[in-house]
């Protein structure tokens, strides 16, 4: 699905350069779901943003479901971006003048679908993060767990080849953290490939695999045993329960 | 343009910003109404001063004569030219076809003239018929000097309006006699003139009678013509400056005066008058126009600044919208729709607001100068598309900016 060969990038800031990316070499198969680790400053966001075709790279070749990812224009970008990705932000990023229904359906608005069939779709996307009864609501009279469902559905609205969650759980506690972690495992489990980037350790345990960065490279690359959100979530409320005995 | 969704957008965008679109709009709105009022007074003063030209006829070229001021065939300077009938014959019949009415005038200025036992001193011309078009006078009593009048040396006179107040008080006048010094004349009508006061201080006699009355012999004071009117106003006053031009050289030439003397002839031409009067009102109206659009310029750049905050503040949510799969194209076409939309509802109201007060207030302006200030359909559209391409303008370089936002910058926590 997703192909990265020898990636390079740097920013340049007045006379100094920031080398970010060194050579990164990565790939993901179909049905993946992959959390990028690493400290502030080693690149992970870069990565991200590069992959999501937010911003370019120097150097490397980039290959997305078989299409090379290189000197786009801003058309064919976002043309790619609507049709391959969907974009799950640790801030949220939704609309605040526009209902949830309307948030999920903006995707669709750009692919140009008419308008009962998009609301009839952004429904169906709400109902299956659980916010049905929430789709006339505005963004602020929702919770940050609410929030950050809405735009898990806004991102699979488009039905987009890959998800990429940037910190998606960075703005929430523990228990709405799990949460929306089980939503993301339950739409990894009908086969979206889909990248996590992550600091905290428990969240990149819930994801099958864990790339760690450091200073511009990969320094490991492992497979590792799921853990489901749902058990993680249910433990820790007993030990909650157990503290508070 | 007529995409539903973007109206929608547009709506809900302007609902959220009600303080912000309604100042924005007041700048153009203003703009758009100072424009309208300012060429409505143009419009009002074009018509108060064509309205002052209707004093004389519109293309009347009168002639006197002074003295010499240069030496020419052995003759000295400071020679009194006086005009006599046989000038009058020559113009006339030189330039019959093209003459619409035409007088010569024999005057005297202060003449004692009284009636029982009221009397006052007034301008006594003798003229010919055609002078009461000349004049652009109405008679409100009995009729005008006619040929059988000259024919006869009549002692007949047509009284202004106010000789015939100050003299009768309001009586009948007509079949009166009148005492002009010592002699008598019957009064045959009463005039006003458009003029006013000081054109009806004046009593006509005929021409005859005052050359024969005053021992004038055939001598003329003036010599004044109108020629047949034309379609165009450049075509009359070719014509008349034409005849004017040719006028002078045929009397320079019969009293023996020098081409270049400035002084012995006297030539006004109304319609030169007009013509430097309409010269000024296309540049009064050009000024206005400038004025006006300036404003509606500080009206754009007002419009253009509110955008460029819109852009600024929705960064954000451009940013989003280009992650999510917003094209350039369509973020240029959502900012500058609705500056479009901002731009052209409150120039309408600007437009209907002034067009409602002119109809209002217009016609109760009564001064010499401002008449029936107005704009015509013309200009009310010109506004229109001027408003559309100020909005589209205003737009442009916000809407530029937006599609040239970054996402990754944008959608980067502060």
């Amino acid at each position: 699905m997703i192909e990265i060969k020898d990636l390079h990038k740097s920013y340049h800031m007045g006379s100094n350069s920031l080398h970010v990316l060194k050579g990164i070499n990565f790939s993901v198969s179909e049905g993946e779901m992959v959390s990028i680790m690493g400290s502030s400053g080693s690149g992970k966001s870069t990565l991200l943003n590069i992959l999501g075709m937010l911003d370019e790279a120097d150097e490397g070749s980039y290959n997305l479901d078989g299409k090379t990812i290189k000197n786009l224009n801003e058309k064919v970008a976002a043309k790619y971006r609507n049709q391959f990705l969907g974009f799950i932000f640790q801030s949220f990023n939704l609309i605040n003048y526009k209902t949830a229904v309307d948030n999920v359906a903006m995707p669709l608005y750009y692919q140009g679908v008419k308008r009962n069939i998009r609301m009839e779709k952004a429904m169906h996307y709400l109902e299956k993060v659980g916010l049905a009864e929430w789709a006339e609501h505005h963004p602020n009279e929702l919770s940050g767990g609410q929030k950050q469902r809405v735009a898990i559905a806004r991102a699979l609205a488009s039905d987009p080849k890959v998800l990429l969650a940037d910190e998606p759980t960075g703005a929430l506690d523990t228990k709405t953290s799990y949460e929306v972690m089980e939503l993301i495992q339950g739409i990894n489990d009908e086969g979206k490939t889909i990248l996590v980037v992550t600091h905290e350790d428990d969240i990149a345990h819930m994801t099958k695999r864990i790339v760690n960065l450091k200073d511009g490279l990969i320094i490991d690359d492992s497979v590792v045993s799921q853990v489901r959100a749902k058990e993680a979530k249910e433990r820790q409320e007993q030990a909650k329960r157990a503290n508070h005995v | 343009m007529f995409n539903i969704e973007r109206w929608q957008e547009i709506f809900e965008t302007i609902r959220k910003n009600k303080l912000r679109t309604f100042l924005t709009g007041l700048s153009v709105a203003s703009g758009i109404f100072i424009l309208v009022i300012l060429l409505a007074i143009g419009q009002g003063m074009e018509n108060g001063i064509g309205q002052q030209f209707q004093n004389d006829a519109a293309n009347r070229i009168s002639v006197w004569t002074g003295v010499t001021s240069e030496s020419y065939k052995g003759l000295n300077p400071g020679r009194r030219i006086e005009m006599d009938n046989q000038d009058y014959e020559l113009a006339e019949q030189k330039n019959e076809d093209q003459l619409e009415y035409k007088s010569g005038l024999y005057s005297l200025w202060g003449q004692l003239t009284t009636y029982k036992n009221e009397n006052g001193s007034y301008r006594v011309e003798g003229v010919r018929g055609d002078y009461q078009f000349l004049e652009n006078e109405t008679l409100t009593a009995g009729r005008y000097i006619n040929q059988q009048d000259l024919d006869n040396y009549e002692k007949v006179a047509v009284l202004g309006n106010r000789v015939y107040l100050d003299l009768f008080k309001g009586s009948n006048a007509i079949g009166e006699y009148i005492q002009v010094n010592s002699i008598k004349y019957k009064v045959i009508g009463v005039y006003t003139d458009p003029g006013g006061e000081r054109e009806e201080t004046r009593i006509f006699i005929p021409l005859t009678t005052a050359q024969r009355v005053y021992n004038a012999g055939e001598k003329l004071r003036s010599l004044v013509f109108s020629l047949q009117p034309q379609d165009k106003f450049e075509d009359a006053l070719a014509a008349s400056e034409a005849f004017s031009a040719q006028l002078e050289t045929d009397l320079k030439q019969k009293h023996t005066i020098s081409p270049t003397d400035e002084r012995a002839i006297n030539i006004n031409n109304t319609l030169e008058n007009a013509k430097r009067f309409f010269d000024l009102i296309a540049m009064i109206r050009g000024f206005f126009w400038g004025v006006g659009i300036c404003t509606i310029i500080a009206g754009i750049v007002g419009v253009s600044n509110i955008m460029l905050i819109i852009v600024k503040e929705r960064t954000k949510e451009i940013g989003i919208r280009k992650a999510i799969g917003a094209q350039p194209m369509s973020i240029i076409g959502m900012i500058l729709h609705e500056s479009i939309f901002v731009t052209a509802i409150a120039g309408f109201f600007g437009l209907i607001f002034s067009l409602f007060l002119l109809e209002i207030v217009g016609p109760l302006i009564e001064s010499e100068y401002l008449l029936n200030p107005s704009v015509d359909f013309g200009v009310a559209i010109t506004t229109v598309v001027i408003l559309i391409i100020a909005g589209a303008l205003a737009g442009f370089f916000p809407a530029r900016r937006a599609a040239n936002i970054k996402p990754i910058v944008a959608l980067r926590d502060e």
